[in-house]
């Protein structure tokens, strides 16, 4: 039998360069009326008062009124109204749909609607926290008291926008007399259908949600469409027709969620023998008018706090502030990328302040087997950083051009980034949140159905899941199905996050076609199996304290770039990778991953720039917000190292956001050895690189 | 509204419309080709992208008044061709399809791209598909399709 990670074409390959697949905006149907949201033209204060325009028959107004639940959108923490009511918390906040079958028509309905606000002075700094948490290590702050030498840096982190191509978007209509039916461009179609029942009040049986093709996702289509379709679920029962609600470019730009801005602090305490006893670390995250996914983000960063090193150690505590702006949310690595950022560039910063080659100094603390992780869990299975080091090191001949750039006159730099990511939900989530759920049915005819409700965004998991279970079955793929998700169909297998679909949800539709194969003379039957957290995994979520992942993914970024010596501007010219991801499933999509993960991740540390003055965010668009283009990319080389974990399918571990986390301390590690300069923000863009080459006392 | 004529994927074609609507709404809305896709409305990602008498254009930043007698191809058209044959299977062989929102723009460039040069450098590539956006990939396998391409279908181009 043929190793499962040899290559094979993508089951969806055909449809997509043909352009023939169905992304929510091809989706045509009779009557199809046209909605558009009317928002908030201040950032903080109270409606007054709202004078309509007459509207001619067939058009509507969707608003708080029309919400028969609850008027809140079910996500994590429950802060964030469907239809604001009165209260107004950031710039651009949803206020009503107008509906009708003209969109021109309806825009300048929108337009003519005029809102009269009561104007409360806004809140953009960092004061009200919403949430706050704390834990210890070993001897927590006290060790402290037994320093030789105490550093201490600050670091921050910008927004991040998703940027996937295709805008968010919705239909939806009714099916019979009660039922909603919404189709969209989403990760995780029960968290739209559960959110859509509490607003609606309705039943299970009458809220379907139905995934198409989706043209990117990356963290941005996770929860902020549960808000869309619960208004356009409103609408729906209200108007009684097909509706889209289909976001341009700007709208989606300026009221989506982003990767929330980070304020780091690190202090190291240190020993007469220059050797780390601890770390006092504090996370600051904005998480604009609503808490939302924030307070996970936050718990996430900081169990990354410790980066890929043992700590012994440790007090980690940080606040989620709430501020009148637009709210932030989940985006591929979840924390972590704020994180890896900060301590990457700490523990460089430290050894360069020791006057310690450094890379020996980071890797003297690279976490080993049966160390115990940032909240006192244990790295239970076996850690090959040093030999993927070794590898990362050979391919890049790094030590060469690590000497040899850092001669005075280079422009060149050379950085190498050591990262981890959690595999699946934190702590407890997976056992006593998700549930996860899956079936694998055998038809008459031995065809194989694999029922998830998981979302392929474009990481292929059409292609793979349907890989394990044809491998497992020993039957060609083309036996396998794999519709696109609808809850009427399938179980609720969890969202599509947190690099948890292949290890999760792949894991159990493995064990769920062994036993079928088992079972293969039996002529028609359904498998079902639900997650069970593997025994020894043992997490609390108050105290952080415990085995916060079952799995590690692991990996090793190299960036080289080339600043100009005017303009300041850094070109990436090579990228290397080394991740352990435990067992790969299909080569080619797993390679894909790790272009399309480092590319967004090295942009996030010098190129992607956006931000806000006073709540309006200053880029719009894809002309004012810089992704990086073909012309930006350097050539790429991956390796795969194949590390089992007992209970992936195959020994299978995460890929998504393994491949993000370590890009931005990679390039700016490199950019740093190319101007001789320290950086302590991101994106290092050229005006804040100029910035640092004017500042005398900034120095390597 | 007034009567424009232009040819869609080597067919005469004829509709009534309004003038300053976007090509990129007639094509999607008017004849169903679901190929073109709406990334940004403002002629920057690229997934709008057809063929305006053989030039790469977005289709989103062109008023169907400017369309008159032009022949217009798009990936619907491009995919009855050989060379689309030899495209298609570079990039499923490289990986280059991820989501596959971008992907039929960017097949729409490399025909223009290889149109012009059949046989591009690594950085002739990456030009050429500078006015195309993709998030997914990087690019890096987008280019080793275009160049697998470029080898393979020496000499349609």
């Amino acid at each position: 039998m043929k190793d499962i990670r040899e290559s094979i074409l993508k089951t969806d390959g055909d449809e997509k360069i043909s352009g023939q697949a169905k992304y929510v905006a091809d989706i045509r149907m009779a009557n199809m009326q046209h909605a558009i949201t009317k928002r908030s033209t201040i950032a903080c204060g109270e409606i007054k008062n709202i004078s309509y325009p007459e509207l001619p028959e067939g058009y509507f107004i969707v608003d708080h009124r029309d919400v028969p639940g609850l008027n809140v959108v079910k996500i994590i923490f429950d802060d964030m109204p469907v239809f604001t009511e009165k209260a107004i918390t950031y710039l651009h906040e949803p206020i009503l749909l107008v509906v009708g079958p003209n969109k021109e028509k309806v825009k300048e309905i929108v337009n003519n609607i005029q809102i009269e606000y009561i104007e409360k002075e806004a809140t953009f700094e960092w004061k009200n926290s919403a949430v706050q948490y704390h834990f210890d290590k070993g001897l927590g702050k006290s060790i402290f008291e037994n320093a030789d030498k105490i550093i201490e840096y600050d670091y921050e982190t910008g927004y991040q926008e998703q940027a996937y191509i295709e805008p968010q978007g919705f239909i939806g209509y009714l099916e019979g007399k009660d039922k909603v039916t919404l189709i969209g461009s989403i990760q995780c179609p029960y968290y739209v259908k559960n959110a859509v029942i509490q607003v609606l009040n309705a039943t299970e049986e009458n809220v379907r949600v139905i995934q198409p093709s989706v043209g990117g996702a990356f963290g941005g289509k996770e929860e902020f469409p549960s808000l869309m379709a619960c208004q356009l679920a409103c609408a729906v029962k209200k108007v009684k027709k097909p509706i889209q609600l289909i976001y341009e470019r700007e709208e989606d730009m300026l009221v989506t969620t982003k990767r929330h801005p980070a304020r780091i602090r690190f202090s190291a305490a240190l020993n007469k023998e220059r050797e780390i006893l601890g770390f006092k670390i504090y996370c600051a995250i904005d998480a604009g008018a609503n808490i939302g996914l924030s307070g996970v983000v936050l718990s996430r960063a900081l169990i990354a706090g410790t980066g890929a090193y043992t700590i012994d150690n440790l007090d980690c505590s940080g606040d989620v502030f709430i501020t009148n702006t637009v709210p932030n949310g989940a985006f591929r690595g979840f924390g972590a990328p704020q994180m890896y950022f900060a301590v990457e560039m700490f523990m460089e910063h430290i050894a360069l302040d020791l006057g310690i080659d450094s890379l020996a100094f980071r890797r003297k603390y690279l976490a080993k087997q049966n160390d115990l992780t940032s909240t006192s869990g244990t790295f239970r299975d076996p850690i090959i950083m040093n030999e993927m080091i070794e590898k990362g090191m050979e391919i890049s001949d790094y030590k060469k051009k690590r000497i040899e750039y850092s001669k005075e006159k280079s422009t060149k730099g050379i950085g190498m980034s050591f990262f981890f990511h959690g595999c699946g939900f934190t702590g407890s989530g997976e056992a006593t949140h998700i549930k996860a759920k899956v079936r694998l049915k055998k038809d008459k005819d031995n065809t194989v159905y694999i029922l998830v409700a998981a979302v392929d965004m474009g990481q292929g998991i059409r292609t793979t899941l349907r890989k394990v279970v044809a491998q497992i079955l020993e039957i060609p793929i083309d036996n396998v199905i794999f519709d696109f998700p609808d809850t009427d169909k399938v179980p609720d297998s969890g969202p599509t996050v947190a690099s948890r679909t292949m290890m999760i949800v792949g894991g159990l539709i493995g064990r769920a076609a062994k036993e079928m194969k088992k079972r293969w003379t039996e002529t028609e039957f359904i498998v079902e199996k639900i997650y069970e957290q593997p025994e020894y995994i043992k997490y609390n979520d108050e105290t952080f304290r415990g085995d916060a992942y079952p799995a590690y993914s692991w990996g090793v970024n190299i960036v080289e770039v080339d600043v100009n010596p005017v303009t300041y501007q850094p070109k990436i010219l090579n990228t290397w990778s080394v991740y352990d991801i435990g067992k790969s499933i299909d080569d080619r999509i797993v390679l894909g991953q790790a272009d399309g993960g480092l590319t967004q991740g090295i942009a996030y540390g010098y190129l992607e720039v956006m931000n806000h003055v006073k709540g309006v965010i200053k880029q719009k668009n894809m002309t004012d917000y810089i992704i990086p283009t073909a012309m930006d990319t350097g050539n790429m080389e991956t390796v795969i190292y194949e590390n089992p974990y007992a209970f992936g399918p195959y020994g299978a571990k995460g890929v998504g956001e393994l491949t993000l986390v370590g890009g931005a301390p990679a390039v700016v590690y490199a950019i740093e050895q190319a101007i001789n300069k320290r950086i302590h923000k991101i994106p290092a863009t050229p005006e804040y690189i100029l910035e640092m080459m004017n500042d005398g006392k900034n120095r390597l | 509204m007034a009567k424009i004529d232009f040819r869609l994927n080597g067919v005469p074609v004829s509709i009534e419309t309004q003038l300053n609507r976007r090509l990129l709404d007639v094509l999607h809305e008017d004849f169903d080709l679901i190929g073109i896709k709406e990334g940004c409305g403002e002629g920057e990602c690229g997934a709008c992208a057809v063929l305006f008498d053989h030039e790469i254009i977005n289709s989103c930043s062109v008023p169907i008044a400017n369309c008159a007698n032009k022949d217009i191809v798009t990936i619907e058209g491009f995919s009855n061709t050989s060379r689309y044959k030899i495209l298609k299977d570079a990039f499923e062989e490289e990986g280059a399809v991820q989501c596959g929102f971008c992907t039929p723009g960017m097949m729409i460039a490399a025909e223009s791209l290889l149109n012009k040069n059949p046989k591009p450098t690594t950085e002739e590539i990456k030009i050429g598909l500078s006015g195309n956006l993709c998030r997914c990939t990087g690019y890096n396998m987008i280019i080793k399709a275009i160049q697998r391409a470029a080898k393979v279908g020496e000499g349609k181009w």
